[in-house]
């Protein structure tokens, strides 16, 4: 909408409800006049996230020492000990040089872009059916931990909000933006073949049967 | 192969009533080759003498109880808690491009929760001129609501197929989709209300449960379609879609329509959190991993024959499948019966609408041959949905995620249907 158009739309309002003319007046789209001003306290409550920058981390620290004892008592559970996980929970740790291979272990130290994200992760989420239960102590504790389990730092090692993005995983760099449009530019192949499309007759080279993995009637209902 | 089949037991009425219209059926056919009578006709069934269910003896209705097969089902094995878990929708028993809001698939990462209506908030903080509070109340009585049909596609979806055929079914294979119509607002009236301020270039959407889901999403799709959404399918959403209110993100991957949506913030960077990095990102053979991979590239599958529905008779047969793009509108599915070496051109059945799944058929005689059945989306950019092998060549056997290679069904001769990989 034009400046124009935007003034000529502000005029009644102003002549109605004079008292609101700074509102009206910006140039911005149209306001309903629908919600609340949200509180600081409010706002305090609910903004936990945290970032790659260190925006939105908490006052607090804490020691690898410290993380070692409330891992064991409230992660090794489910993370394992060392962070190797139990049954099928995830891997924390180790996995490093896996992801060129057959069975790639996406860890904090093998895959994770930041560690930004495990103090997020912990502080939202963590320990699982008991969320938002951590102090940021206790998070930065734990995050030290885990680096810590990654031999990402040393034992001694302090995490703090001060330090934190000091803090660099290894495989930071094999991140890059999706590129689907320019690599798999063949896929828009606009006209597909319709005949005779493959000189040889398709062979089935695997079936799903023989795995039989698949729950109620192993191998599909029965035809009668 | 039963010779009781509707097919069948139609075409013999439809021969004798030619007949008999005709005048050449003098009424004495020999006792060897007259048909018996249908007990399904001749004796009178409970239904027809007794009375049925008086009204509100289901004031919110159920399917019938001989439906009971047509559920969400889940695959153990896969994950190691229901509450981070998923099912699947039963695409094999369903037909349209709806999908019916208790058959809509679920994922959870910290379980479903209840969230009380009453006591829902939604908050827009961050990079805005001022942070704002709306309760349901206020958005279901914004100006601007609009219904629209988006499909739902998990970024896992088929994710279990990259190394080979696995599960024998396309309610497994395919089936972390649905497609329904969403009640909501635009996000950028929300956004607009707050007033985004110059470098806002992210949002962070988060959502009121267990594990505090949370998406970073750029600021152009917030304000392109995306939809704060209470409704599905004309009512309330259910829990275990997000009530009482959800976000939509039409074409991008379900992760990002963040459920029980409570709080939306304005940033100038991405946040990557774990649902961004660790997860949802697509490791590639040569050992690094694409991300911000939020489009659903064009997919489909057929749903009949599929292994939990095998066909029946041999004759007049309706093949059946879906089709979707996160990148626009399905302009065309193929078909083929011999593994991809001849094709033909379904027919789209109903709406195919901008990002929404898109039904279609093809009639077909099945003579009791083995067949080798696919499926091939095209969408309005031209894109062509790629062979399995096509996307295994560019993308390796890793990224469990965006899997929309060409399904393969093989029928045997006796009907059953079967999950494969082919040459």
């Amino acid at each position: 909408m034009s400046k124009f158009r935007k003034a000529l739309f502000a005029l009644p309002a102003l002549a109605l409800f004079a008292f609101a003319a700074p509102v009206v007046a910006k140039d911005a789209p149209k306001k309903m006049g629908i919600g609340r001003e949200a509180l600081p306290e409010e706002v305090k409550a609910w903004d936990i996230d945290v970032r790659p920058d260190g925006l939105g981390l908490p006052a607090g620290k804490g020691s690898v020492k410290e993380g070692e004892t409330l891992y064991l008592e409230r992660c090794a559970s489910c993370h394992g000990e060392f962070g190797e996980g139990a049954g099928r929970y995830p891997v924390l740790a180790g996995g490093k040089g896996s992801l060129k291979g057959e069975s790639p272990e996406k860890t904090i130290g093998s895959f994770w872009p930041y560690a930004s994200t495990a103090f997020d992760y912990i502080n939202r989420a963590m320990p699982f059916g008991n969320a938002q239960s951590l102090t940021p102590d206790e998070t930065y504790a734990i995050t030290a931990y885990l680096l810590h389990l990654n031999d990402l730092v040393k034992e001694d090692f302090v995490l703090t909000k001060e330090n934190f993005t000091s803090v660099k995983l290894p495989n930071v760099d094999t991140f890059y933006d999706d590129d689907r449009e320019k690599t798999e530019k063949a896929f828009w192949k606009k006209e597909p073949c319709m005949k005779n499309c493959a000189a040889e007759p398709a062979k089935v080279t695997g079936r799903a049967r023989v795995l039989d993995v698949t729950p109620d009637g192993k191998s599909g209902p029965k035809v009668d | 192969m039963s010779d009781n089949t509707p097919s069948t037991s139609r075409r013999r009425f439809l021969s004798g009533a030619g007949l008999a219209a005709a005048g050449l059926v003098a009424g004495k056919a020999s006792a060897q080759t007259a048909p018996k009578p249908d007990p399904a006709i001749v004796n009178i069934p409970d239904w027809s003498k007794n009375l049925g269910e008086g009204v509100q003896a289901r004031p919110y209705g159920s399917p019938s109880k001989f439906e009971k097969s047509t559920i969400r089902r889940d695959v153990e094995w896969l994950t190691v808690s229901r509450e981070s878990s998923v099912n699947f929708t039963p695409l094999h028993a369903l037909d349209s491009f709806i999908t019916p809001s208790g058959l809509a698939f679920e994922r959870h990462h910290g379980g479903a929760p209840d969230v009380d209506p009453g006591q829902y908030r939604l908050m827009i903080n961050g990079l805005v001129d001022k942070p704002l509070v709306f309760t349901l109340e206020d958005l279901k009585r914004m100006p601007g609501r609009t219904n629209r049909a988006y499909f739902l596609e998990c970024a896992a979806n088929s994710g279990m197929e990259w190394k080979g055929a696995q599960l024998n079914g396309c309610q497994f294979t395919h089936g972390m989709i649905h497609n329904v119509w969403y009640t909501g607002v635009p996000l950028k009236a929300l956004l607009d209300e707050a007033g985004v301020k110059t470098n806002g270039k992210w949002l962070l959407a988060e959502g009121a449960d267990a594990s505090g889901m949370s998406r970073s999403i750029p600021i152009e799709k917030a304000m392109k379609d995306c939809l704060v959404a209470w409704g599905m399918n004309g009512e309330m959403l259910r829990p275990e879609q997000g009530y009482p209110v959800r976000l939509v993100v039409p074409g991008w991957e379900g992760n990002m329509w963040v459920k029980w949506l409570r709080r939306l913030e304005v940033g100038d960077q991405p946040w990557h959190h774990r649902e961004e990095t660790s997860k949802y990102t697509d490791l590639l053979a040569d050992g690094r991993s694409r991300r911000f991979t939020w489009i659903m590239d064009a997919k489909s599958v057929v749903t009949n024959p599929s292994p939990q529905a095998p066909l029946k008779v041999k004759g007049a047969n309706v093949l059946s499948g879906v089709a979707w793009s996160g990148r626009g509108t399905i302009k065309r599915v193929d078909v083929s019966l011999d593994g991809g070496r001849n094709w033909a051109t379904a027919r789209i059945d109903g709406p195919a609408l901008p990002l929404s799944m898109t039904r279609f058929y093809f009639d077909f005689d099945w003579d009791g041959r083995e067949l080798l059945v696919q499926s091939r989306a095209m969408d309005d950019t031209g894109y062509v949905q790629p062979t399995k092998n096509e996307l295994r060549k560019v993308r390796g056997l890793n990224s469990i995620y965006h899997n929309n290679g060409i399904q393969t069904w093989l029928v045997r001769a006796n009907g059953e249907t079967e999950n494969v990989e082919i040459s």
